[in-house]
């Protein structure tokens, strides 16, 4: 077990420090930059400039630079677009706020989907299996832009229960359309993926066993079933993860929430180098490291798995 | 005579007369998708929507770059659909024919998922099947290299791209498809890895044909059917990347225009009462992904029957 961790984190390092070359390198080699205007600056401007942002140095040294500061300081650099924030600044703004309503955007979609997925298999073909199917495959046609201009259409505009955007520090009627909007596709992909293996699982030898032996319904579902039959839904997470983070883009477009996806969306129409690079970085880290949690999780409660 | 040669003759005589017609077995899949109703649903649907895209600008009375002047400031109160002036889905709120487009943003949607799930395809499959059949420790550094480029917050590094080399439908094309074959290339290497296994590939490796050879014309045949399956389910995901980053403004560039714009414009409009301006391009949206959905699902069970 040790080894295997120890080679999953050997894996991802290298990745990891792959992905902060590759995006910084992709950042410099960029023709135009954040300075780059309509008027072009006269040279000796666009000097004085470089020479601040540390730019007129050799790629290398720059590189070094900035790995040095991210790791020892947490430290992403300046953004190129806000004079007086770092990006670390824009990213300790916006960070909570995304992993709020991220996170229970995760607790829902595993608490409702899960379930749901299991009392579909338990009562297959049945106007409850039925249901939970129609439901996940209609969620598959409602991503996350789709859900939540319907949410404000008809929570804000109609019935007027809730607000059609903000944060306000997290008060929960404007956390809940967020939470919804986000969590609604993989609360469907969760339902389903559940549905289908713990079908798989129920028709298997082991559960005819536990039946044959006269265990009850009850306990052979939660007892037997449950555990093998959540082994996908497990590896599935990882994904959904980093799902959540990306849909965030659009949480924070649409409602106006102010997590890091507001920020990258804005860098990206101004061409504010730094905070996208410092984004892209933060959110491949964690991507990284929880596809490794989930991997090793998976390792230890599955030990057939070893690769 | 004895009772078995009277059966005899009779099962000759049914041999003689009746024809049973010859059953392959993509016949038999075909079949079995027909039988489907929901798949064959999904597929009426999805025909209607490819000409919509294809004739719906031709029919248009309206061209989707022009602003109708008449209209323009008081969209609100005369912008709704009407067979009178020829706004069949009514205006946008700068007064261009929704109807153009819509029909124009069917296109391009439609046209994004289908070349970007095509490019998947292709080499994701090809990757896969190098890597399955070749094996050893050229299998499991190529595969490795997948896990790597699974692991990276793809949308981040797309939207990265099409700042970097400007947005263009070009980038687009290329960026979507590089990060979606993944997925297909794990799936192809697995089959690989038990077709290469089969007599007809030991036969043919005997005999001396070259390992790429084998790997188009031995392998590729057989991985056409999970292959096709996931290519139909891909096309969906593809389009909805591709509304995703059109949604926040970084896709697709005016005049022209996709689902995820008209989605986005309609939405930001809706609090006005102007509800066509969402619910005709969220409408095709729709039905598109639940046709693709729906043929996918009906596919893999017409394809692969073992799950029925």
């Amino acid at each position: 077990m040790f080894q295997f961790i120890l080679r999953r984190l050997l894996i991802a390092l290298p990745t990891l420090f792959i992905l902060i070359a590759a995006t910084f390198l992709l950042m410099h080699l960029a023709p135009g930059g954040p300075f780059t205007t309509e008027k072009p600056l006269p040279d000796e401007v666009m000097a004085n400039l470089e020479a601040k942002y540390g730019l007129d140095e050799p790629l290398a040294r720059q590189f070094g630079t900035y790995l040095f500061d991210l790791v020892t300081d947490f430290d992403f650099g300046p953004s190129f677009v806000f004079k007086d924030l770092s990006v670390r600044d824009i990213i300790l703004q916006g960070f909570p706020v995304t992993l709020t309503y991220g996170f229970w955007a995760f607790i829902v979609a595993i608490s409702v989907g899960i379930p749901l997925g299991v009392a579909a298999a338990v009562h297959q073909n049945s106007w409850l299996d039925y249901l939970a199917v129609g439901v996940s495959i209609g969620a598959q046609v409602l991503p996350n832009f789709v859900m939540a201009p319907i949410l404000v259409l008809i929570f804000t505009l109609w019935l007027g229960w809730l607000p059609g955007g903000g944060w306000q520090g997290g008060q929960i009627e404007y956390v809940i359309m967020p939470v919804i909007a986000l969590s609604t596709s993989f609360m469907a992909s969760v339902a389903r993926m559940t549905r289908s293996s713990m079908l798989e699982i129920l028709h298997s030898n082991f559960i005819r066993t536990a039946r044959a032996k006269g265990l009850n319904g009850t306990s052979v579902i939660w007892r037997h079933a449950l555990k093998p039959a959540m082994l996908p839904v497990i590896s599935f997470l990882g994904p959904v993860f980093v799902a959540m983070i990306t849909g965030s883009m659009i949480i924070d477009y649409y409602f106006g929430t102010g997590g890091i996806g507001q920020f990258f969306t804005n860098a990206a129409l101004s061409r504010d180098y730094g905070v996208m690079m410092g984004v892209t970085i933060l959110v491949g880290t964690l991507t990284i490291l929880f596809t490794t949690v989930v991997d090793i999780l998976y390792a230890w409660i599955d030990p057939r798995i070893r690769y | 005579m004895f009772k078995g040669a009277n059966l005899f003759l009779r099962s000759e005589k049914f041999l003689t007369f009746v024809s049973i017609p010859n059953r392959s077995l993509w016949r038999n899949a075909r079949d079995r998708f027909f039988q489907n109703s929901a798949a064959t649903g999904g597929l009426v649907a999805l025909f209607l929507v490819v000409l919509f895209a294809l004739f719906g600008p031709h029919i248009a009375a309206w061209n989707h770059e022009d602003i109708d002047w008449n209209l323009l400031g008081n969209v609100r109160e005369q912008g709704a659909p009407s067979w009178q002036n020829g706004h069949y889905f009514g205006v946008d709120e700068l007064g261009r024919d929704l109807f153009a487009r819509t029909a124009q943003g069917t296109r391009i949607s439609l046209m994004v998922g289908i070349v970007g799930a095509f490019i998947a395809v292709v080499v994701g499959t090809f990757y896969g099947a190098c890597a399955g059949y070749v094996g050893g420790r050229v299998d499991g550094l190529m595969m490795r290299l997948v896990d790597i480029l699974m692991s990276i917050p793809y949308m981040f590094v797309l939207i990265l791209l099409l700042v970097m080399f400007g947005r263009s439908m070009l980038v687009l094309f290329i960026g979507i498809g590089l990060i979606s074959w993944l997925d297909i290339s794990r799936i192809a290497r697995g089959q690989t890895l038990s077709i290469k296994k089969k007599e007809f590939v030991e036969a043919a490796a005997a005999m001396g044909v070259k390992p790429i050879i084998i790997i188009l014309r031995h392998i590729f045949p057989n991985l056409m059917g999970v292959v096709i399956v996931y290519a139909t389910l891909l096309v969906p995901s593809m389009i909805i990347y591709e509304s995703f980053i059109s949604f926040l403004g970084l896709g697709v560039q005016e005049p022209a225009t996709s689902w995820g714009v008209l989605i986005n414009d309609g939405a930001s409009q809706m609090s006005y009462g102007t509800l066509w301006q969402l619910l005709f391009p969220l409408f095709f949206f729709v039905v598109t992904i639940f046709s693709f959905v729906f043929i996918g699902d009906g596919l893999r069970d017409a394809l692969d029957p073992k799950d029925r």
